[in-house]
């Protein structure tokens, strides 16, 4: 008999599985569809048919200039655009928890507004913007934009992990004899380094992707997402799904990476050299240490 | 004020020096472009499509325009629906991966973000690829000889709500992922044992103490919707534009600066209200910037 | 309270995975008797509970409530309710809502609903707090309504899983006593588990003891505490002093037993001549004298002596290590550093089984008489 209610529980575990597999088939179909059609021998407009397998489009890629520069230009916006959001979030994030001033709802209020924005408002209105006052719209617009709503996401994570922070960490550096700087690079900053990460991770990621904003501010300058959207009015040629193929191949692999164990494990192993090598410094002149038996 | 305990009072240099740099960049270049807008949209143009600064009342009445009212109706209809659409297939799949599945619960939650790495464009023009008329899928019916000719999947509202629920699902399923994880398994029990079968329990119970979540995903679906005009571009091929769309046509080959900024006017407005209302309804802010 | 087994828990095993938890439970509760069930985290007592209340399945084995088996049934459709650890009241509906939730369920008409909320409220004194929400009360109130909550339905059983725990010291006894006065009034059969021995000591008119899954043993307090039936169960209730050794003489229901020190005396019943047995030995039964004493052989020497109040304990050590500990109304210290023989009236001690293989050991090597 204690079957029965067994066997129910069963059939809901396997709906909830089906159903699961359901919404992650359809997440995935036009992924599916466009690292399919990367290899698609197909080469007349509108390269929908397949016509046979290749490896073609990925060696085109490579030859395809303007492909290769409106992503190498997407990269260097990326980057710039992180160090700049997270530099400036974060400073700015620990200031708002460290001091007390008047306006902090107001700081907030700005803040929220790239947040919930439609993205086509904050491209226009940067695009009003820049007119006026003569910015030369191209990679100097795409950073002062990409900034702009990146912003309030590394602000965010780094709060976030702000929040849960123990303040007594500070003082007891301080207590031992470090100034403020030093405690702030020594103690404060590692704290914060997975707020840090997060916030500057997300920041990449928009930048990477951002169509709409980069649409209204980008002048002549294509980015990646920009020369897609202008590929797709003439029928996108697969080496366009060759690049993307590939990009997501190395996201999944760094990501991979990072959560594994590898590079942790790397990391601790050097540092355990280190400590060992130091600690055998200390013993009285008594062993040198032979480095190498140590891997 | 009362401090907080990790606060310290302080007019001198290091808050200012912390502090101002991101303060002036977000009145830079997040709050003066919005009044830029405002001012704008009181503005009219020349023969030269050059802004003056006559003011006017013009572009709003403007707004009034009849096949204008029509593309408002049926942005909000498409973005209603998708939200509708992402809420309802979204609430019961972060429900499991939340919970029934608890164990997997990274790596599930991680294969929703994954398919975002590549870039949107490109997986809504995936949506095309598959959907056209020489698309894999009409080829595949053909061939089965399910139809004789290619059905027309795309250019129509539809494919645009499917695109605009597509490419914000995500954005439905964290906020209640978030606000599911977050229920004592005690209070499911509690209620089954007070005589509630699944359904009874999922709707008394568990709903409603996921209702910010709730909200918090439908103001992230349905506000990027009224505005993502690529989207409509794509899929709806110019059959189904949204409020993004005719912004955009302004700044482009409408050149009617003065115009697109009332437009964006309106959409701030509907904006500011809907958030509001999630404010009201005890939603809070942070949340929303998942 | 009849002798009517309400409850029947027949041969029931569970196991998570390779994890025996629950081990070949046989237990009967009484109709209108208030059972708890008592022991440490692990022991198996709360999946017990769940078991009966259906939020765990047992791997083989029968549940009867009121001779019908419930094991396959969900929470929903037996006529027990649970009051949990936590209380899970519902944060977004009133008390009376909440308490009122399931005669809802059960489609209970509205007028009947509000009367019997409302008696039940004025029961745990709660009737001032019936529009608030649960995050304006305090533990000790939220507690009530948890009771009142599942009370109210008139179930077969309340099953009580640790509610007491998060209360502070005095609340809690306070408690204690309002829920054993509920359970008479109420006249229902109470399930109650606990790790607290005083708790169950308190509240309880049978306890069962378990341990690693096990039923060690199921009696009203009394009986646990001077029948321990097993080494655990003297040791785990109260303090006592334990001497292991062999059974070497058997003569009515006082047994003899070797120890390592030599001969002593016990009562017992069921053992037999070279069994492997402990002799327990309650503090406030253990004697001395400076003489030694017919029939036992144990001597040792006072090391410390404390006042509690009006109570002396005394700890004697003996020559292999083992610290007999002593409990007497004050009176004169055991003589320090001088030998004290240790006795007892054999039937103030018993004697359980003890297996132990290290024992035995030890006793093969040591010199008896």
């Amino acid at each position: 008999m204690a079957l029965k209610r067994q066997l129910r529980e069963k059939l809901r575990h396997r709906g909830g599985i089906v159903y699961c597999a359901i919404i992650y088939g359809v997440l995935f179909l036009p992924i599916a569809v466009i690292v399919a059609n990367s290899f698609n021998a197909t080469d007349t407009k509108p390269y929908m048919s397949w016509k046979g397998f290749t490896f073609d489009w990925y060696a085109r890629l490579f030859s395809d200039k303007s492909l290769l520069s409106s992503f190498g230009n997407t990269m260097v916006l990326a980057i710039a655009t992180t160090i700049i959001a997270t530099v400036m979030g974060t400073i700015v994030a620990v200031g708002m928890y460290r001091y007390m001033f008047r306006g902090k709802g107001i700081i907030d209020g700005l803040l929220y507004i790239p947040v919930v924005i439609p993205e086509i408002v904050m491209g226009i209105s940067l695009l009003v913007l820049f007119t006026s006052i003569h910015l030369p719209q191209g990679m100097p617009s795409l950073v002062i934009a990409h900034v702009t709503f990146c912003l309030p996401f590394v602000i965010f994570n780094v709060r976030a992990r702000l929040d849960g922070y123990d303040q007594s960490l500070e003082e007891a550096s301080m207590d031992l004899g470090a100034n403020k700087l030093k405690t702030f690079f020594g103690v404060t900053l590692p704290m914060l380094a997975p707020g840090i990460a997060g916030g500057a991770l997300l920041s990449f990621t928009l930048s990477i992707d951002d169509v709409v904003v980069s649409f209204f501010v980008n002048g002549q300058t294509m980015t990646f997402p920009l020369k897609v959207m202008q590929s797709i009015k003439s029928g996108v040629a697969p080496d366009v799904n060759a690049l993307s193929t590939l990009i997501l191949i190395a996201t999944i692999l760094l990501v991979v990476l990072t959560q594994s164990k590898m590079v942790p494990n790397l990391v601790s192993k050097l540092r355990n050299r280190r400590s060992r090598a130091l600690r055998s410094q200390d013993c009285a002149g008594t062993l040198s240490v032979n480095l190498k038996e140590e891997s | 004020m009362k401090l907080g305990s990790h606060e310290f009072r302080s007019n001198t240099l290091p808050a200012a020096i912390t502090v101002i740099p991101a303060v002036a960049w977000l009145a830079l270049f997040v709050a003066i472009p919005l009044v830029y807008i405002l001012v704008m949209s009181f503005c009219s143009i020349d023969e030269y499509y050059n802004v003056t600064l006559q003011l006017t009342l013009g572009n709003y009445e403007n707004l009034l325009n009849p096949s204008y009212v029509q593309i408002y109706v049926q942005s909000l209809v498409i973005a209603a629906l998708s939200t509708i659409i992402c809420l309802v297939l979204g609430y019961p799949f972060a429900y499991l991966i939340s919970r029934t599945f608890k164990e997997h619960k990274i790596i599930l939650y991680m294969l929703v973000i994954i398919p975002f790495w590549t870039n949107s464009l490109i997986r809504i023009y995936g949506w095309r690829t598959f959907l056209g008329a020489s698309g894999f899928l009409n080829t595949a019916l053909m061939s089965l000889h399910v139809v004789n000719e290619p059905v027309d999947f795309l250019f129509n509202q539809g494919a645009t709500i499917l695109g605009m629920t597509y490419d914000l699902f995500p954005f439905m399923v964290l906020p209640l992922y978030t606000a599911i994880e977050k229920l004592d398994e005690s209070q499911i029990e509690a209620s089954s044992d007070l005589g509630a079968r699944g359904l009874a329990t999922l709707f008394k119970v568990v709903v409603p103490q996921t209702v910010s979540g709730i909200f918090s995903g439908c103001i992230m679906v349905f506000i990027p919707s009224l505005g993502a005009f690529y989207i409509s571009d794509i899929l709806g091929g110019g059959n189904s534009d949204v409020i993004g769309n005719l912004i955009q046509r302004q700044f482009q080959s409408g050149n009617n600066w003065p115009l697109g900024a009332a437009l964006s006017i309106i959409l701030i407005a509907i904006t500011l209200l809907l958030v509001k209302v999630y404010q009201r309804s005890g939603g809070d802010m942070e949340s929303l910037g998942v | 309270m009849s002798a009517e087994p309400i409850v029947q828990i027949r041969d029931i095993n569970k196991f998570y995975g390779d994890n025996h938890v629950v081990r070949d439970l046989n237990l009967d509760v009484l109709e209108g008797e208030f059972l708890t069930i008592l022991g440490s985290s692990g022991s198996g007592k709360t999946t017990t509970l769940r078991m009966v209340g259906g939020f765990e399945q047992p791997t083989s084995g029968e549940i009867l409530l009121g001779g019908e088996n419930v094991a396959d049934r969900e929470p929903y459709e037996r006529d027990v309710n649970t009051v949990f650890q936590s209380y899970a009241l519902f944060p977004h509906m009133t008390i009376f809502d909440n308490v009122a939730y399931g005669l809802k369920m059960r489609r209970v008409p509205k007028d009947d609903i509000v009367k019997r909320v409302t008696d039940i409220l004025a029961l745990v004194q709660l009737t001032a707090f019936e529009g608030r929400r649960p995050s304006q009360l305090s533990g000790g109130q939220m507690q009530r309504v948890a009771i009142a909550r599942a009370l109210v339905n008139h179930p077969k059983v309340l099953l009580l899983d640790e509610p007491l725990g998060a209360l502070d010291l005095k609340l809690r006894k306070q408690m204690q006593l309002e829920l054993k006065r509920l359970q008479r009034k109420l006249n229902i059969t109470f399930l109650y588990v606990t790790h607290d021995q005083e708790e169950a000591l308190t509240m309880s008119d049978r306890i069962g003891i378990m341990h690693d899954g096990v039923l060690e043993q199921v009696g009203v307090p009394k009986d646990i505490y001077e029948e321990p039936a097993n080494r655990f169960v003297a040791t785990f209730i109260g303090e006592t002093n334990l001497f292991d050794g062999v059974v070497n003489a058997v003569g009515g229901d006082i047994a003899r037993l070797t120890i390592e020190s030599g001969t002593v005396l016990g009562r017992c019943s069921g053992l037999k001549v070279g069994e492997m047995a402990s002799v327990s030995v309650r503090p406030e039964r253990m004697r001395f004298s400076t003489m030694p004493v017919d029939g036992f052989s144990i001597e040792g020497i006072a090391r410390e002596q404390v006042y509690v109040g009006s109570v002396l304990k005394s700890m004697v050590e003996l020559p292999n290590g083992q610290e007999v500990r002593l409990e007497r109304l004050a009176s004169d210290p055991l003589p320090a550093d001088g030998p004290v023989y240790l006795y007892w009236d054999p039937l103030d001690a018993r004697v359980v089984q003890s297996p132990d293989q290290a024992v035995y050991s030890a006793l093969q090597t040591a010199t008896f008489i």
